[in-house]
């Protein structure tokens, strides 16, 4: 318990005399204050020269980076003495853009460019307008046109060949796309005077949020096709992205319901007192404020979702994980998928934390 | 909860205005019911009429029959020949197996990662501060294959890792030395558990006391006599054995000790880092909520660090922290489905057997939504009650 016992002394750490080699001083405050901290310090040094030196011994020194085309023998030459980094020259076009045809795999990467355009543009405060709006659909549909293809003399790639990181993409944007208008209505019905419709919406988030996300997939791969007029049948994976953006709804809509309860009461009875009709007054008065109330937990809700997409690996839609994990089930490599989660984890990662970065950003923006 | 409108607007007429707000309410229910009601409906008779096609019937009869299918690593003892009940039971046992123990794990490491972050050491601030930031921002799907290929690719059972004596780590799981328990034992541990209730009640009673004349009333020796000493007295009395059993390599495996299969071991370290990671930010969050002036008073006051702690600063703190928690601890729960991924056989694993083997879908989902409804029912109740106890009383 040394650690939280240090908080209100830090303080009295900064007002000692400022003297001395600037660097000695820095680590005296910062990692030297006290024996307890200085043994907490040393400790921790070590720990993290063993991990990081093992780490480049590993994935560094060791490690193979290029093999000749199909060939794992080097690899095979250093396992567990170093990694095989070779695996991803050999598989990333597979794990990117799964099954997709080969020669048409720029096609994919245009609409991933396209997705990460859309969604830097969307972070920028300027273009918060109502244009915004006409981007996105004019962006998804030049998306659909690049993946399915079959107009303009581009060849056309029915859906159960997509794969990998586009796959991902969609089912996040369109998840939220479709998930957030539907979560913004359910938790207008909830906080609604009339009991049938708040009754639903209560039933609705609960059910969803009361069971395993993987459930809900399951329901969709398996209890969809029984829920259907016979002859009628719907791909897989709009099948899953039903359940997702059902699930994206249930969860958006308690983030937006906190929203809605932070916005004070003199707003609605001004908007009622202007005779501003029900939807004018929660379009124009309570929701931009109730929205603007939630971003930075929109924002969370946003990541904890896009790396919830993963779990369509379950029911075997080619995501990014699913391709991962398809890629080293060939026997020549299936040694290595250390290396190929790592690559893999990575790339969520750095949508994952760009998101949680510009979270935060938004929030130091509120505390001005 | 606040209704939008607590005045109704100035009234024109008493049926004018009045009367056709009510006829838009019920214009507006009607419809949102009808629409739910006429789904339904659609989806219902599109169901009956494919299970009739299939030739599946409906009903939870199947229950009863002989499930054959194995399952590995259960608490309950199983055996294929045991109906698809029981089955189910031995998942849900399971899927509480990992759940309750991982809660505990994340607890205690979301906490101690939490108070990390905020001390004043640099190091160690930094270290819990990228910890939380990885394990938060790669799914936990993911992380929880990397742990599984991890174990996978530990030594064989013969060229075990052994970190500490009886302690072995390998390819076939955790194996740890263990205390056999039986009737004898659980004797002892019933009277310690009898002892503690005891204790609560008459630590109540000396707090009451306190409170009426301002006397504190030392509690430890009768803690020590009701929860240690008493079952050490019935333990020595009826000579019960508390040997422990050291797990031994004998051919390719493990005799003696208890084991963690590789799948649970995996599920459980992969639920416990990413859960925690959330945890700490949600420990360090209630304990920046506590103003600094509270610090600084308890300081003034000279009172000591740990009665500071436990009384001023953590009784505010857990008011901010609760809620939230309550929330992580329904995720982890939630998020151990993922077992099916690595073939752990929890409940949803179990149901997704089952519904393979039978085709009864619908039964099958019902089952797991009803075990997960339940049990987040259970954790928001007990959470509730706590954070009721705890929360501020304002006038």
């Amino acid at each position: 318990m040394t650690a939280i016992t240090d908080i209100p002394d830090a303080p009295r750490a900064a007002r000692r005399p400022q003297t001395g080699n600037p660097v000695l001083r820095w680590l005296r405050t910062n990692l030297f204050s006290s024996i307890p901290n200085a043994i907490i310090s040393l400790v921790l040094l070590a720990v993290l020269a063993r991990g990081i030196l093992s780490f480049v011994q590993w994935g560094i020194a060791n490690a193979v980076w290029l093999t000749p085309a199909n060939d794992s023998s080097a690899c095979r030459a250093v396992r567990g003495l170093g990694a095989c980094w070779a695996i991803i020259p050999e598989k990333y076009r597979f794990i990117l853009f799964g099954t997709y045809p080969f020669d048409e795999q720029w096609r994919p990467a245009l609409s991933v460019l396209l997705f990460i355009a859309l969604f830097y543009l969307s972070t920028r405060r300027v273009w918060w307008r109502r244009e915004l709006i006409y981007l996105w659909i004019g962006a998804l549909a030049l998306i659909s046109v690049l993946m399915w293809g079959g107009v303009l003399g581009l060849s056309f790639v029915s859906q159960d060949r997509w794969g990998g990181l586009p796959v991902t993409l969609i089912l996040a944007t369109f998840g939220l796309a479709f998930g957030f208008p539907l979560g913004i209505l359910v938790a207008l019905g909830r906080r609604s005077k009339l009991p049938a419709i708040r009754s639903l919406s209560v039933l609705y988030v609960e059910l969803i949020r009361g069971v395993p996300l993987v459930s809900l997939l399951f329901m969709a791969s398996v209890m969809f096709p029984l829920f259907m007029p016979s002859g009628f049948n719907i791909d897989k994976l709009l099948r899953a992205q039903i359940a997702i953006i059902l699930f994206a709804g249930a969860y958006l809509a308690e983030v937006v319901r906190a929203g809605l309860q932070a916005v004070p009461r003199g707003q609605y009875e001004a908007a009622d007192a202007l005779g501003l009709s029900y939807w004018r007054k929660n379009r124009l008065i309570i929701l931009p404020q109730a929205i603007r109330h939630v971003i930075p937990p929109l924002v969370n809700t946003f990541i904890a979702f896009f790396k919830d997409t993963s779990l369509v690996l379950i029911i075997g839609i080619f995501d990014l994980l699913t391709t991962a994990k398809t890629a080293i089930i060939d026997p020549a490599w299936q040694q290595f998928s250390v290396e190929v989660y790592i690559f893999v984890a990575a790339i969520y990662f750095a949508f994952c934390f760009a998101m949680s970065r510009y979270s935060r950003s938004l929030e130091a923006m509120r505390g001005r | 909860m606040t209704t939008d409108h607590p005045r109704p607007p100035p009234r024109r007429s008493f049926f004018g205005a009045w009367g056709r707000r009510e006829l838009k309410g019920l214009f507006w229910q009607l419809l949102v019911v009808g629409i739910a009601v006429a789904v339904i409906a659609f989806l219902w008779s599109n169901t009956v009429t494919n299970l009739s096609a299939r030739r599946i019937t409906t009903g939870f009869a199947f229950l009863g029959r002989e499930a054959g299918m194995p399952i590995a690593d259960s608490l309950l003892s199983y055996s294929p020949k045991d109906t698809y009940f029981w089955a189910f039971v031995v998942g849900v046992a399971n899927t509480l197996r990992v759940a309750v123990i991982g809660i505990v794990l994340a607890t205690i490491l979301g906490t101690l990662i939490g108070i990390s972050r905020l001390s004043a050491n640099w190091l160690l601030s930094r270290l819990a501060a990228v910890y939380v930031e990885v394990l938060r921002d790669i799914p936990l799907l993911l992380q929880l294959l990397f742990w599984y290929v991890l174990m996978q690719a530990l030594p064989a059972a013969r060229a075990a890792w052994r970190p500490i004596e009886g302690v072995f780590l390998s390819n076939r799981g955790l194996i740890l030395p263990s205390i056999p328990v039986g009737m004898p034992q659980l004797l002892v541990l019933g009277t310690a558990a009898l002892g503690l209730a005891v204790f609560y009640v008459i630590r109540r009673w000396q707090i009451a006391q306190q409170m009426r004349d301002g006397k504190p009333r030392k509690a430890w020796p009768i803690a020590l006599g009701l929860i240690i000493v008493l079952p050490a007295l019935v333990s020595v009395l009826l000579g019960v054995s508390w040997s422990i059993a050291w797990p031994e390599l004998r051919g390719f495996n493990f005799i003696g000790g208890l084991t963690l299969a590789p799948e649970y071991f995996a599920l459980l370290i992969a639920l416990v880092t990413y859960t925690s990671a959330f945890i700490a930010e949600i420990v360090r969050s209630g304990i920046q909520s506590v103003p600094r002036g509270q610090w600084d008073a308890a300081n003034a006051l000279g009172l000591r660090r740990s009665f500071m702690l436990r009384q001023i600063i953590l009784p505010q703190a857990l008011r901010v922290i609760v809620p939230p928690m309550t929330s992580q601890y329904l995720n982890l729960t939630k998020n151990s489905s993922l077992a099916v991924a690595i073939g752990y056989q929890d409940v949803v694993s179990v149901a997704n057997t089952t519904l393979n083997q039978t085709g009864q879908a619908i039964e099958a989902i019902a089952l797991i939504m009803a075990v997960f409804l339940t049990i987040s029912l259970g954790i928001s109740f007990f959470m509730n009650w706590y954070n009721a106890r705890i929360a501020l009383v304002e006038r």
